[in-house]
């Protein structure tokens, strides 16, 4: 049977930060595929199940450019054009324009490459603690440690002088926080390309030993440079930082884990891998259908928007076996967390190491870190932001 | 048990050096896959299938 789903869930359980909306759960206990009415009235899909999700990332008749996303999920924007992705910005591009911009780019983010980054990673981190440290208790873990390890890890990687780093930190904040008007989001946006304009003309002057500049010595413009700046800034700002603040929040509610992370320190990757499954920040994706495709018994028309839930394919029971529990010692793997296909992250070895790092040492260094309001206090990102998080984490510990 | 891998298709995502980093490998120049061991020994091999499992790109094949 074919259900209707008519809008997304607003807002979380109270009490369940870490949960999917229990009515998207249930919207997937009835089945994988279910049809969505987008407020525009375009009858679209709503994919919840691993299995369909995964084939859907994995399959290129399902489209990611921009310009066919005309239906947006939850506002009524009625029937607009939208405009190409600007160059550069490869995740919203097909074949082959999507190569030309990753391409280069792959070598550079290799698993080699990363884990060479992992004495620097400590060095910030332990930066970062010691700052904490000094200050003493109480902290906001968001400000004092999620946010600034990676972005200044993805600055040095870029060539971007971390001073700049006001000038589109707060642009980055409001594009993915989800609570922005459009006016304010039009005023950042103008802002971030003046900043990277200027930043891309730098670099073509002067080169340094960055990626930005290096890819300043190929046949990309100063444009698409513009654009493929932007796309590495603003992944590499907020994902990982939301991983390193949920991910410390899972692990305070979660004290038995945290107990077996802290006991075998081996443990360290297998529980990197549980809480990005588990909290599968990056929540939903979009894909047009480019042809007529038949997929889990039912026909999705040429046209159609999919929208994916990546949050409850990480949680389908048929995948993961007891989905809601968070066990650092899963071995299944295979999450899509990192989404799958050709748009798989190309930073996902990067934030790997980041998180390897970040949350064993600040568990380490503070070993009676503990939350410094009651858990249902703790501010979470609504539901319409692109990637869920928490706004603050107050923290305390004993000194 | 025999791999190859496609680095034309490969997107360079690193799942199977992840998986399975006695047998793949990903090029210094441009990041995509590199078979070290196109015959993997027989304790690598349930890491060889999941990295072939998991990859986003579907470009590492297994023969018997
Ligand atoms: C835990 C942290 C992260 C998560 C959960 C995450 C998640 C994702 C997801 C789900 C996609 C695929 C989108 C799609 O299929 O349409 C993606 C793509 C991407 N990510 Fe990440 N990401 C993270 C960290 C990073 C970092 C640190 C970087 C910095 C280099 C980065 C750079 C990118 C880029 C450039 C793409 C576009 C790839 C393409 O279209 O080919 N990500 N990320
Ligand atoms: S898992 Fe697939 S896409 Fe990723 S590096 Fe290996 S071969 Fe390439």
């Amino acid at each position: 049977m074919e259900h209707t789903v008519t809008t997304l869930p607003a807002a979380r359980q109270p009490g369940c930060p870490f949960d999917p909306p229990a009515e998207l759960i249930e919207v997937r206990r009835r089945s994988p595929i279910s049809r969505y009415l987008f407020p525009d009235g375009h009858e679209g899909w709503l994919v919840t199940g691993y299995d369909l999700v995964r084939a859907i990332l994995a399959d290129s008749r399902f489209s990611s450019r921009k310009e066919l996303m005309r239906h947006h999920p939850t506002i009524d924007y009625g029937d607009i054009e939208v405009p190409p992705a600007p160059p550069g910005e490869f995740l919203l591009m097909d074949e082959p324009q999507h190569s030309r911009y990753r391409k280069p780019l792959v070598g550079r983010f290799t698993v080699r490459r990363m884990r060479q980054l992992t004495e620097r990673i400590e060095q910030v981190t332990a930066e970062h603690l010691d700052a904490m440290e000094k200050a003493g208790p109480p902290a906001d873990l968001v400000t004092a440690f999620a946010k600034p390890i990676p972005a200044v890890i993805i600055c040095e990687l870029l060539g971007v002088p971390y001073e700049d780093r006001g000038r589109f930190q707060q642009q980055i904040d409001m594009f993915l926080g989800g609570e922005a008007s459009d006016e304010e989001l039009i005023a950042a946006y103008t802002a971030t390309q003046e900043y990277l304009a200027e930043l891309v003309a730098a670099k073509r002057a002067n080169p340094t030993d960055d990626i930005l500049s290096e890819l300043t010595g190929g046949d990309l413009t100063d444009e698409e440079l513009k654009g493929m700046a932007l796309i590495l800034l603003s992944a590499g700002f907020d994902t990982t930082a939301n991983m390193i603040g949920l991910g410390a929040f899972a692990l305070l509610r979660h004290p038995d884990q945290l107990a077996a992370l802290r006991a075998e320190p081996a443990l360290a990757d297998g529980a990197v891998e549980e809480l990005l499954r588990y909290l599968s920040v990056a929540k939903t994706f979009m894909r047009t259908a480019l042809e007529d495709v038949e997929l889990g018994g039912h026909t999705i028309k040429a046209g159609s928007t999919v929208l994916m839930s990546l949050n409850t394919a990480n949680r389908d029971p048929e995948r993961f076996p007891d989905p809601h529990r968070l066990d650092i010692r899963r071995q299944d793997g295979g999450h899509l967390a990192f989404s799958h296909g050709i748009h798989q992250c190309l930073g996902q070895q990067l934030a790997r190491v980041e998180l390897r790092v970040a949350l064993p040492a600040l568990f380490g260094r503070f070993p009676t870190l503990r939350l410094a309001v009651p858990a249902e206090e703790v501010a979470l990102r609504p539901e319409s932001a692109d990637i869920h998080g928490v706004k603050s984490l107050p923290v305390t510990w004993d000194v | 048990m025999r791999v190859t891998a496609d680095a034309e298709r490969c997107i360079g995502s690193g799942m199977c050096v992840l998986t399975a980093g006695e047998v793949f490998d990903q090029s210094e120049d441009d990041g995509t896959v590199i078979v070290l061991r196109p015959e993997p020994p027989e304790h690598s091999r349930d890491a060889v299938r999941r990295a072939a499992g998991n990859c986003p790109a579907a470009a590492i094949t297994l023969s018997p």
